[in-house]
C-alpha cells in the first residue's frame, strides 16, 4: 500500500513537472540569477495551473448588439465560438460554421466577459467567519512572500454568483491592505473546482499587492511598530526596494546565495515578471509611488481603488499607469473622503487608463452597472463615451492590467471565448446575464437550473441551487 | 453661486426659482405653492404611473397629484414634459447623519462602544444635518430615512428617529420613532454568547420596564394609549422621577428600563434585526408573552422561507434587496428573490440598508429596487413589479415605519417631497433634476459636485487649483 502511495506521488510530480514546462509565458527559465546555483532551486512555476477549459459546443450568437470590448460596437452582429476560441466576430453575414448550436441574440447584447482585477473571493469567502478569515497575513508590512492564492478557498460560493450574476469569467483575487507587501496576487478563471491550481489562469503572471495609506499604517501604528505614518510606509517600503535590489545583484554576483522568498517577489518585480497591484487612495500617494518606481526600476500597473484619480488623472497618463476604481463607493475613511461620482469618465477621458473593480463580493455581482452609473455621470459633466468604448472599462483594460490582453479581454479571433449574452442591455439595471462562456463551454444559463453551480458549502443547506 | 447638481439646459430654464437657496444655507428657504406639470407622475403607492400628470405642493404638503389637476392661482409651475415626477426616495433603514467618516472615531456616533446606557440612547442629538453624506444622497433623490443607532454591548441600540435629508438645520421628521435591538448572532453576542441569553436579556429587560412604578401622586398615567403620539424625551419620561420605585434586582439602568416603557405598551415600534427564519419566528413569538408589542422585522434574509408565518403575524419587514450570499451562517439561504416572494406571501415589504451602504450610500436605493424588477425575467425568480419595487423604497418603509400618512407618496396631504427625474428612477443612466422637501427646494450641490468642477481640467493654470471654487 505505501508503495502504491509513493508511486503515485511520484507520477504526480512527474505531471506537475510536465505541467510546468507547458504552462505559458509566466514560466520563463532562464532568470540569470539561477544559473550555476548549487542550492536547492524550486521549480519555476511551483504550484502550477492544473486549470482545462471545459468541453464546449462549436456556438454561433446572432442578431444581437455586440460590444467587442475595445470599443467596438456591431449591431445585428454574430459572434462564433468554436474549440474554447473565438473564431469570427461580425455582422449579419459572418459565416457560420455546420452544425453549430445557433443562439437568437435578437434583442440581447454580447460582450466579453467581465474581469474583476480586484476580488478578494476565497480569501475572504462567505461565510465570513474569522475561521475563513485569510487575506491579510498581518504579521508584518513587509510580506512580499505570501501568495493569495495559497488561502484562496475554491468553494467560495461567491465565485458561482460573480458568474451568474455578474458575468464575471476571469479575475485576480489579492491580499489585503493591511501590509505595506501584501503578498503576490493570482489571477483566476472563474470556474468551479476542487482545488486553485484548477483556476489559475494559464500563463497569467502573477501581481504583487502594495498598499499606501491609512491601512499599513494604521495596523502597525496601533502595535507601535512601524509603519505608524506615511512617511514611515514610504520609508519602510524604499528600505525593501532596496533590499531587494541589493539581494538581486548579489544573486547575479553569487549564486549560491541563499534564497529569501519575500525578496524573490520584489526580484520578479524589478524583472518585470510580477505586475504590481497597488492599492492607493489619494492623488499626492500615487504620485509619491510613481516616483518611487522610477527610483528602483519597476512599473506600477494599476492603482487600486484610486479614488482620486482625477485629480491627477493627467500624470497617470503619462505614467501609464492605471486606475481601478468604484463608481460611487465613498467616504468610509478619510483617504476615501474626496470621491466624485464622475472619476472613472475624468480619468478615461484624460486618457489614462480606467477600470471598474470590485474589492467586494457583492459588487462583483454588478460591475456593468457599476460602469453604467460611471458613464452617465460622466455624461451628465459633458464627456460623452459610447457605450461600447465603456466596456474596455469592465474587460480589455482590466485585461491589460493583468497582462493577459492577448489571452482575453475582448472579442477577437483567437482570443478565449470568455463570452457573456446579455437578457438586454448591459448597462440597464434590468438586465442579466442569460448565458456566459468560459473558454467556449457554457458554464451558466439562467433558463436551465442545471447550469446553476452549487459549492460544497452549500450543497444540503437551505437555499441549495436556488436562484441567487 | 447656487448649486445645480447635475443640471442640465432644461435645468436652467427654472434655474431662477433656486435663487435665494444658497449652498449649505442654515435656514430653510419658504415652501411655495408649486405646480409641477406635465410629467410622468408615480404617486409611489404602488399604483400605474400616471402620463402628463400635475402635482401641487402648498404650505409644505402634498395637495394633489395625478391627471387632470387644476394648477392653482399664482403657483409656481414647473413644466416636467418628458420628465418623471415621483415622491422623494425613503430609506428604510439606515444610518446617515451619524457619520462623517466611518473610520473617523470622532465623527461616528453610530454606536457606542462603552457607554453604560443603551435602550434609553436617543440618535437625534447626533443626527448632523450638514454630514456630507446627507448633501449628496440628497441630490440622488432621496428625501427621508429611517436613522437607527448600532448596538454595542447590549442587545438594545437605542432609540432611531425618521428624518429629512433638507439643506437645513430641522432634520427630525418624527424623533424616538422606534428601539432598535439585535436578536440574531448579533444580538447573541452582545447578550453575553448565545441567542437564548439575548432572548432573556429582552425578556428581563421588558419585565423591569414592566415593573417600574411611578412615583405616588405624580399625576403621570401609566398607560398613555394614542399608539401615534410622539415618545418623550428621556428628561420628560415619568418613571426616571426621583423617587419613582424600583424593584431591588435589576439589570438596566432606570433610564434604560424606562426607554422601554414606550416599546412594552405598544407606543414605540420595535425594530428588530433577525435574518436566520428561526429566529424570525422566535421574534413573532415574543407577541404572546407581550401583546402589545409593534413588531418590525429588519434583515430577515431567510424571510422567504417562513413568509406566510410572517403575513400572519401582521408584521411588517424592512430588508436588503440584493442579499444573495451566505454571508453568516443566520444568512444561508439568501437569495435576491426573497423580497419577492414575502411579498407574494403577504407580506408588507420595503427595501432598507441592512449593510455597508447604510451611512453614505441610501442613494443607491433606485439601483436596488431596479434589480429586484429586472430579476423577473430571470426564470425561477420573483422580483417586484415596477410598481411594487418604486414602493418599496418609497411608500412601504413609511408604511412599515408608521409614517404612511407623512411621508413616501404623493397622495395628499403627504409631506412635499417630490423629485424630477430625467428618466425612469429606477434606471442606472437616469439623473435627477430637482429635489424639493417639505415644500422646499433644495440645493443639489455638494462637496462631490465641487470637486468635480474643479478637476474637470486637473493640471493647474495660471494659480493652483485651490484657487478654483
Amino acid at each position: 500500500m505505501k508503495s502504491t502511495l509513493v508511486a503515485a506521488a511520484a507520477a504526480a510530480a512527474l505531471l506537475v513537472g510536465c505541467a510546468d514546462r507547458t504552462e505559458g509565458p509566466a514560466a520563463a527559465s532562464d532568470r540569470p540569477s539561477d544559473r550555476g546555483s548549487t542550492r536547492y532551486t524550486p521549480p519555476e512555476d511551483p504550484y502550477p495551473s492544473t486549470y482545462r477549459p471545459y468541453p464546449g459546443a462549436p456556438t454561433a450568437i446572432t442578431g444581437a448588439t455586440i460590444f467587442d470590448g475595445e470599443g467596438g460596437r456591431i449591431d445585428n452582429g454574430t459572434v462564433v465560438l468554436v474549440d474554447g476560441r473565438i473564431q469570427a466576430i461580425g455582422g449579419a453575414d459572418t459565416a457560420i460554421p455546420e452544425g453549430a448550436t445557433r443562439i437568437d441574440g435578437t434583442g440581447r447584447w454580447v460582450t466579453p466577459g467581465v474581469i474583476d482585477v480586484h476580488s478578494h473571493l476565497g480569501d475572504y469567502p462567505s461565510p465570513g467567519v474569522e475561521a475563513h478569515s485569510d487575506g491579510n497575513e498581518v504579521t508584518s508590512p513587509v510580506r512580499p512572500e505570501v501568495w493569495a492564492e495559497h488561502s484562496v478557498w475554491p468553494q467560495d460560493p461567491g465565485f458561482s454568483r460573480a458568474l451568474g450574476n455578474g458575468g464575471v469569467t476571469t479575475l485576480q483575487v489579492l491580499p489585503g491592505s493591511a501590509n505595506l507587501f501584501g503578498g503576490r496576487g493570482v489571477t483566476l478563471r472563474n470556474v468551479p473546482a476542487r482545488t486553485v491550481q484548477a483556476m489559475r489562469f494559464p500563463g497569467a503572471p502573477r501581481g504583487l499587492k502594495l498598499a499606501c495609506g491609512e491601512n499599513p499604517k494604521r495596523v502597525y501604528g496601533n502595535r507601535n511598530q512601524m509603519p505608524g505614518t506615511r512617511m514611515g510606509n514610504v520609508a519602510l517600503m524604499r528600505q525593501t526596494w532596496q533590499r531587494a535590489a541589493e539581494y538581486r545583484d548579489r544573486r547575479q554576483r553569487e549564486p549560491n546565495t541563499a534564497r529569501d522568498l519575500a525578496l524573490d517577489t520584489l526580484v520578479e518585480v524589478l524583472e518585470g515578471d510580477v505586475l504590481v497591484h497597488n492599492h492607493c487612495y489619494r492623488a499626492d500617494e500615487m504620485a509619491i509611488m510613481m516616483d518611487m518606481a522610477r527610483e528602483f526600476g519597476f512599473r506600477i500597473s494599476t492603482f487600486h481603488h484610486a479614488v482620486e484619480s482625477y485629480k491627477i488623472a493627467d500624470l497617470l497618463r503619462e505614467n501609464d499607469v492605471c486606475s481601478a476604481m468604484w463608481s460611487d463607493w465613498w467616504g468610509f475613511k478619510m483617504e476615501a473622503y474626496d470621491a466624485v461620482n464622475e472619476n472613472i469618465p475624468l480619468v478615461h477621458n484624460a486618457g489614462a487608463c480606467a477600470i471598474v473593480h470590485s474589492d467586494d463580493a457583492n459588487g462583483i455581482q454588478r460591475l456593468n452597472q457599476e460602469a453604467a452609473k460611471a458613464l452617465a455621470d460622466g455624461r451628465r459633466m459633458g464627456i460623452d463615451i459610447s457605450d461600447a468604448v465603456a466596456w474596455r472599462w469592465l474587460s480589455y483594460n482590466p485585461a491589460r492590467a493583468l497582462g493577459i490582453e492577448e489571452e482575453t479581454g475582448s472579442l477577437s479571433v483567437g482570443k478565449r471565448a470568455d463570452v457573456v449574452l446579455w437578457n438586454g442591455d448591459p448597462f440597464s439595471v434590468y438586465t442579466r446575464p442569460q448565458q456566459v462562456w468560459v473558454d467556449g463551454a457554457l458554464l451558466y444559463d439562467m433558463n436551465d437550473p442545471r447550469l446553476r453551480p452549487v459549492s460544497d458549502f452549500e450543497l444540503g443547506q437551505p437555499g441549495e441551487g436556488d436562484v441567487k | 453661486m447656487i448649486g445645480l447638481g447635475r443640471g442640465t439646459g432644461w435645468m436652467k430654464r427654472f434655474t431662477w426659482m433656486l435663487a435665494g437657496i444658497a449652498a449649505f444655507t442654515a435656514a430653510p428657504a419658504a415652501a411655495q405653492t408649486v405646480a409641477i406639470t406635465g410629467g410622468r407622475v408615480v404617486v409611489g403607492d404602488g399604483s400605474e404611473p400616471i402620463d402628463g400628470g400635475t402635482v401641487v405642493i402648498r404650505d409644505g404638503r402634498v395637495v394633489a397629484a395625478g391627471a387632470g389637476v387644476a394648477v392653482p392661482a399664482g403657483a409656481t409651475v414647473v413644466d416636467a414634459s418628458g420628465k418623471w415626477v415621483t415622491p422623494g426616495i425613503v430609506a428604510g433603514f439606515s444610518r446617515i447623519g451619524l457619520v462623517e467618516v466611518d473610520a473617523v472615531d470622532a465623527s461616528n456616533d453610530i454606536q457606542a462602544d462603552t457607554s453604560p446606557f443603551s435602550a434609553a440612547i436617543d440618535v437625534v442629538p447626533a443626527i448632523n444635518p450638514l454630514a456630507a453624506s446627507i448633501a449628496v444622497n440628497r441630490a440622488a433623490g432621496v428625501t427621508r430615512a429611517v436613522v437607527s443607532p448600532a448596538t454595542a454591548r447590549s442587545i438594545f441600540a437605542g432609540q432611531g428617529a425618521v428624518i429629512d435629508l433638507g439643506s437645513d438645520m430641522q432634520p427630525i421628521t418624527r424623533a424616538r420613532a422606534f428601539q432598535f435591538i439585535e436578536l440574531g448572532e448579533d444580538g447573541a453576542d452582545e447578550a453575553g454568547g448565545s441567542r437564548a441569553a439575548a432572548h432573556v436579556l429582552l425578556r428581563n429587560a421588558l419585565r423591569e420596564a414592566r415593573d417600574l412604578r411611578l412615583p405616588i401622586g405624580s399625576g403621570a398615567t401609566r398607560e398613555r394609549p394614542a399608539a401615534e403620539a410622539p415618545i418623550e424625551d428621556i428628561s420628560e419620561n415619568p418613571y426616571i422621577l426621583p423617587d419613582a420605585r424600583r424593584p431591588e434586582d435589576v439589570l438596566l439602568t432606570r433610564f434604560d428600563a424606562a426607554a422601554l416603557v414606550p416599546v412594552l405598551q405598544g407606543r414605540q415600534l420595535l425594530l428588530v434585526h433577525v435574518e436566520r427564519a428561526s429566529d424570525i419566528l422566535q421574534t413573532l413569538a415574543l407577541k404572546r408573552e407581550f401583546p402589545r408589542l409593534r413588531l418590525v422585522l429588519v434583515g430577515a434574509a431567510e424571510g422567504w422561507r417562513v413568509a406566510e408565518q410572517i403575513a400572519a403575524a401582521d408584521v411588517p419587514v424592512i430588508a436588503n434587496a440584493l442579499q444573495d450570499l451566505p454571508s453568516s451562517f443566520e444568512q444561508l439561504a439568501s437569495t435576491q428573490s426573497n423580497i419577492g416572494r414575502m411579498r407574494v406571501a403577504g407580506v408588507a415589504v420595503g427595501i432598507g440598508m441592512i449593510n455597508d451602504d447604510e451611512a453614505r450610500q441610501i442613494r443607491v436605493s433606485t439601483q436596488y429596487a431596479g434589480n429586484l424588477v429586472g430579476i423577473g425575467r430571470v426564470p425561477g425568480h420573483t422580483g417586484l413589479s415596477w410598481n411594487e419595487a418604486f414602493a418599496a423604497i418609497t411608500s412601504r418603509p413609511a408604511e412599515a415605519i408608521g409614517l404612511g400618512g407623512e411621508i413616501g407618496s404623493l397622495r395628499p396631504g403627504r409631506r412635499g417631497d417630490v423629485v424630477i427625474w430625467d428618466g425612469d428612477p429606477l434606471e442606472l443612466a437616469t439623473g435627477v433634476e430637482a429635489v424639493w422637501i417639505d415644500g422646499v427646494q433644495q440645493t443639489l450641490e455638494n462637496r462631490q459636485t465641487r470637486l468635480r468642477e474643479r478637476y474637470r481640467e486637473p493640471r493647474e493654470g495660471a494659480l493652483p487649483n485651490a484657487y478654483e471654487r
